[in-house]
């Protein structure tokens, strides 16, 4: 198991490295290049040579991977254009609100999807079971996007009863609360689909498992049965799904963030994007793999904890 | 072909039962309506369309829904109704374009993992691995205005970001199916590798498949209107689902219409599409439940 788990951090370690190799070849082969981006359309020549020459980027690509790869990995991620500060503080900044973002997301998620996943398999097959099942599918399907603007429109914009903006007042924690609910919401309902579905079908198979059926007939109480032994099992391929769906609310938390104008890696970028401040872009796509990479990574070993046959099947 | 291989991922053909019990599914009916209704109106756009979707008429911005504009007007007085229908027509080329372009691609790369020598499966999964390690659509938003918005970036994005989905899915089956009597049998008769894959390999493996990825289609839908939305799409004048959001975003305060209009056709979309997979999975092959 330790081995699994050392050579699983290892390509973690890896993937990370190749992701940001070709992230920073991607961006220098891209037809608009960065120095002309950054210094806009009245840069001469010689001055677009001498800010190439002071980036670095007149070194042959190998070389300038290297470079980057070593300043990366000593936490230079260079200068933010506008505030003239390191990146990685502007990202100190943002990264936290972020996270903030997805875990109420993903608390969100698990507070309804598991519930309704486990209601609806105890009732296979009534009415709240096939509703269970149209609900899910279609908060699967709807953009986040469309979730935050609704949102917006009818709760802020409309009824006034939660903030459009921002991410509240720093220190007041109903504040803060307040103006997490609407962009978790956004983030969190399609997950909420997911979840039932997950934790439908695992609970079907549990609740038909040998041990069930002797906690049965040992005469214990069926909701003992259900929400003590039965669901505790069936939860646990939830983890599995964890990776995934840290990288699909991390597209999710853009929107959020964007149309609730809420700090964070998604706002962040799309201002850098329109100001081409290229290092903070860079940067928070930086920041963002490391964390899907993160995620998916502790879901692979959690689920080989769980599951040891789950990890013959990754190889 | 398409009966063909219904007929070899279950063992019997799409006969008029199985399509009888997709429409009587209320889920399949409904998906059904919703897609046919899509295509149509995306096909029939310039008939259907009452107005040219760029035709400016700044006088009349902001307008609700009236008789003269069902959907209202947008800020530069453009009826919605006609670039909603237009902006169905890119919905579904991006979609369908992206899904046949990541499906190919990811087979090629699939196939030449799961049947190729050792190490060039470690690399291709290797790359595989790290395409996957960004978040798409933070990716896009990176890199899309380095190549310029538009539709061909978009489904550069999408396309690039999917093939390694549907590549370790070609390369798991291909390697399940590479134990199979039938492909031993070939194998002792002489045939070489790439012939057993192409002309008998993939016949048998490719129908789950084809299901899978037209249940990504309402994803690449949302795609392209959320990348849209956020400047790194189709850009105006042309119309987009997501272009409409946007401006709806930009003027939810004077009114709720644009909103309305530019998310409507969208949610209806991936409703349709999300629906009409569901059930068609379930008509087709039961044993297919696609894990979240």
């Amino acid at each position: 198991m330790l081995a699994y788990i050392l050579r699983r951090i290892g390509l973690g370690v890896l993937v990370f490295l190749l992701a940001i190799s070709t992230l920073y070849i991607l961006v220098q082969a891209a037809p608009g290049d960065p120095a002309s981006a950054m210094l806009g359309p009245r840069a001469t020549p010689a001055i677009k040579a001498a800010f190439r020459e002071k980036l670095g980027l007149d070194y042959p690509m190998p070389v300038q991977i290297f470079n980057y790869l070593t300043s990366v990995l000593q936490g230079d991620l260079g200068v933010d254009l506008k505030t003239k500060r390191p990146v990685i503080d502007t990202l100190a900044v943002h990264l936290p609100r972020t996270i903030e973002l997805l875990a109420a997301s993903l608390l969100l998620a698990a507070c309804l999807g598991i519930p309704l996943g486990c209601m609806a398999a105890v009732r296979r097959n009534s009415v709240f079971d096939r509703a269970v099942g149209v609900l899910s599918v279609s908060l699967i399907a709807v953009p986040a996007v469309i979730i935050a603007i609704y949102g917006m429109l009818i709760f802020s914009a409309g009824l006034g009863w939660l903030p459009a903006i921002g991410a509240g007042e720093e220190g007041d924690l109903l504040s803060r609360l307040r103006h997490l609910i609407l962009p978790a919401v956004a983030v969190g309902i399609g997950w909420v689909g997911y979840l039932a579905r997950l934790v439908r079908a695992s609970m079907i198979e549990v609740l038909s498992a040998n041990y069930v059926r002797n906690a049965r007939a040992f005469g214990l109480r069926e909701p003992r049965v259900v929400y003590r032994y039965a669901l505790r099992i069936a939860v646990a391929p939830t983890v599995t799904v964890l990776g995934i769906g840290v990288g699909i609310m991390l597209g999710s938390a853009v929107f959020a963030e964007i149309v609730f104008a809420r700090p964070g890696i998604g706002k962040l970028m799309y201002d850098a994007v329109i100001l081409r401040n290229y290092p903070v872009t860079l940067g928070a796509v930086l920041a963002a793999t490391l964390i899907l990479i993160v995620s998916t990574t502790a879901s692979d070993i959690l689920n080989a904890i769980i599951d040891p046959r789950f990890k013959e099947s990754r190889e | 072909m398409t009966r063909a291989l219904a007929l070899r991922m279950t063992g019997r053909l799409p006969d008029a039962a199985a399509l009888r019990r997709l429409i009587l599914d209320p889920m399949g009916a409904v998906g059904l309506a919703l897609v046919v209704l899509l295509i149509l109106s995306a096909l029939f756009a310039g008939l259907l369309a009452p107005y040219d979707p760029t035709a400016i008429n700044v006088p009349a911005k902001l307008q609700p829904p009236s008789w003269d504009h069902w959907l209202g007007t947008d800020q530069l007085g453009r009826d919605v109704l006609s670039r909603a229908l237009y902006g169905g027509q890119i919905a579904l080329s991006v979609a369908l374009v992206s899904t046949g372009l990541a499906l190919a691609i990811g087979m090629f790369f699939g196939l030449l993992a799961g049947f190729g020598p050792r190490w060039l499966d470690n690399i291709i999964v290797l790359a595989f691995d790290t395409v996957r390690a960004y978040p798409v659509i933070i990716l896009a938003l990176a890199v899309g205005p380095l190549f310029g918005a538009g539709m061909t970036t978009v489904i550069g994005i999408l396309v690039a970001t999917s093939v390694p989905y549907y590549g370790r899915i070609f390369r798991t089956s291909v390697i399940a199916a590479a134990k199979a009597e039938y492909v031993e049998a070939l194998q002792a008769m002489g045939m070489r590798g790439a012939r057993i894959v192409v002309r008998h390999m993939l016949p048998n493996i490719i129908g789950p498949i084809l299901i899978v990825a037209s249940m990504d289609i309402p994803t690449f839908i949302a795609a392209e209107a959320g990348l849209s939305f956020l400047g790194v799409g189709v850009k105006p004048p042309t119309s987009s689902w997501g272009l409409i959001l946007d401006d709806g975003y930009k003027f939810i305060r004077q009114t709720p219409w644009l909103v309305i209009a530019g998310s409507v056709p969208l949610i209806l979309a991936t409703l349709g599409f999300t629906f009409l997979g569901e059930a068609l999975r379930d008509v087709f092959d039961p044993k297919l439940r696609k894990e979240p």
